[in-house]
């Protein structure tokens, strides 16, 4: 096709030219500037952790009863006995895995069913009245209780605290996805349909999409969940898991063990939400705020 | 010249209602009837606020008429007619979506391949100028652009009905009469119907075949001219000559009254 384009001006490209070097010059300030405000905060944040951790140890040294409140580096110490020699109930390998399995099966059992149905409700308006008290209701329930009753139905394994986390991942994704799945622009919607899209093409192409922001900051506090629910299970009764490792330390007035194992499980956490930021910022790249934190300061 | 065909849309004594925020009920349009022709350009101009959006989104199907009926080629719209094109008002580009894939989305929802979508939707880019702005999303492109957007996005169907909702109203001069000319040449190749949506009465005269005037809220058609200026037209220089002139002076002497009443009567929606 050789038809005209029809732009008022020739179509350069986004801003003014800059030359080569200049652009250059520009982006190696931004690099520098960049590095230096990085550098700057870390540093400010070791002195903090050396200041905390440094108090502790002296407080607990000379003023308070370590054996009751531990200290840095008695809790330093059982880490590494953990690591190196293991624990009475295997190596520590082994029960973070456990952990971590029993979270992250549930999360995900979890997130699937509270997508599915906080976008289905989301959409009709009418299951959306008829359900909405029974939800409450669930929601208002102390779930974290549940954990007791599981182990009852589902035994000392690993299904009861998958069960515990799904129940209370399921409403920290579902509510979102129901208001994600309601918020959607009408027009947007409107113009999908005219367009040409089947129910099922809005649904997945266009409601989806749209709820994707308000499920994805859901995963945050869903997988923090997921991490309490597999410990509280273990912590209720279990034979393996860093709450079951914690339960025993507690009963053997081991306060460097709670603190170690406390420390485990949040590396876990962390890790694991430095993974589902990943994720967003991938799934979530057309977003101003993303797109603008690539090229902040220009 | 149209006119004498069957009508490709008609409205017939159509009237719209909605509720009123705080209870009651307000009446956006009342008893239109209106009728156009395949391959008619039709301009509407009427008072803000006074109907025009919701006459358009009656002939979408998207909204059912609370009284009369509408019918595009005969038949009863219920839902979304076949050929339909919207360009909306309000910005609905996908903001997760870049360009190129906004305007592939037509053609994929109604079942090409993602290569053969993108191929269509590529040529619908350049057109409207937008070729070095393939990759952007919409939120990184001015109010303008993201309107060109909607056109590729709306004209890759190649629709037979062709609403359009004051499409041109967010860019510079120069530009948009360049889209006007675009638009009138698309136009006169295909066999499509436009209604066509407007403030500017110097667009609506120098673009259509027939200007619709809407009276202040509740709307209803006041008048209609038609505009015999010969085709093929040039937007720039149709705006000089005198038989514009003369048709611009008529069409605004009826509109001026409803322009002055809607202002009388804004600030006081519920005097009545
Ligand atoms: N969904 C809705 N609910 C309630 N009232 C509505 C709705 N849509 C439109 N209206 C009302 O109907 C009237 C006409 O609206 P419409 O959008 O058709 O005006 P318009 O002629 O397109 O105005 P403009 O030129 O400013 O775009 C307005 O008073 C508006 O408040
Ligand atoms: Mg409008």
């Amino acid at each position: 096709m050789t038809s005209p384009t029809i732009s008022a001006a020739p179509p350069v490209g986004p801003g003014y030219a800059l030359s080569a070097e200049n652009e250059a010059t520009l982006l190696a300030g931004v690099r520098k500037s960049n590095r230096n405000a990085a550098l700057k905060v870390w540093a400010l944040r070791a002195v903090i952790v050396a200041v905390w951790l440094g108090s502790w140890e002296l407080t607990a040294t000379y003023v308070i009863d370590p054996f009751f409140y531990s200290k840095p580096s008695l809790i330093w110490d059982r880490l590494i006995q953990w690591f190196s020699a293991g624990t009475q109930f295997g190596s520590v390998w082994e029960n973070i895995g456990y952990t971590v399995l029993e979270a992250t099966a549930g999360f995900a059992i979890g997130t699937v069913a509270g997508i599915v149905l906080g976008v289905l409700l989301g959409r009709s308006r009418y299951m959306a009245q008829v359900f909405s008290p029974f939800i409450k209701a669930a929601n208002a329930v102390p779930r974290i209780v549940l954990a007791a009753l599981f182990i009852i139905w589902f035994g000392f394994g690993i299904s009861s605290k998958i069960a515990t986390v799904v129940v209370l991942v399921f409403f920290a994704v579902f509510f979102n996805a129901f208001t994600g799945a309601r918020e959607v622009d009408g027009n947007v919607v409107n113009n999908a349909r005219i367009l040409g899209a089947s129910k099922r093409k809005i649904l997945t192409s266009i409601v989806l999409p749209s709820a994707t922001t308000w499920i994805l900051s859901s995963l945050h506090t869903a997988f923090g969940f997921a991490l309490i629910g597999a410990i509280v299970g273990e912590y209720a009764g279990a034979k393996h898991g860093m709450g079951m490792l914690i339960a025993n330390a507690q009963g053997t007035f081991d306060s460097a063990g709670i603190y170690a194992g406390m420390i485990i499980v949040t590396v876990v956490a962390l890790l694991a939400e430095s993974l589902i930021t990943t994720a967003e910022n991938k799934l979530l790249k057309w977003r101003p705020s993303q797109v603008q934190n690539q090229i902040k300061g220009i | 010249m149209p006119g004498n065909k069957a009508p490709l849309i008609e409205l017939k004594a159509a009237t719209k209602r909605f509720p009123k925020n705080g209870g009651g009920i307000h009446t956006a349009i009342r008893d239109v009837n209106l009728s156009i022709a395949p391959g008619e350009f039709v301009a509407v101009v009427g008072p803000t606020g006074c109907g025009k959006s919701t006459t358009l989104s009656l002939i979408s199907g998207l909204q059912p008429a609370s009284e009369g009926e509408t019918y595009v080629r005969g038949d009863r719209v219920t839902g979304i007619p076949a050929g339909v094109g919207y360009m909306f008002q309000a910005d609905a580009t996908l903001p997760w979506q870049t360009v190129l894939d906004n305007v592939a989305s037509g053609p994929r929802y109604r079942g090409a391949s993602k290569a053969e979508a993108r191929a269509q939707a590529r040529e619908w880019v350049q057109r409207v100028g937008l070729g070095k702005f393939e990759k952007y999303y919409p939120h990184q492109l001015s109010g303008g652009m993201r309107k060109r957007v909607a056109l590729a996005q709306t004209l890759v169907n190649e629709p037979e009905i062709m609403l359009m909702d004051e499409p041109f109203s967010a860019l510079d001069v120069q530009t948009r009469q360049l889209m006007q000319q675009e638009l009138l040449r698309l136009w006169s190749g295909s066999d499509a119907a436009v209604v066509f949506v407007t403030h500017d009465l110097e667009e609506a005269i120098a673009l259509a075949d027939r200007v619709v005037i809407m009276t202040a809220s509740p709307a209803t058609i006041k008048a209609e001219f038609r505009v015999d200026l010969p085709r093929p037209r040039d937007v720039e220089e149709v705006r000089l000559t005198p038989e514009f002139l003369a048709i611009y002076r008529q069409v605004w002497d009826s509109l001026r009254d409803e322009v002055e009443q809607a202002r009388a009567t804004a600030g006081q929606p519920d005097a009545k």
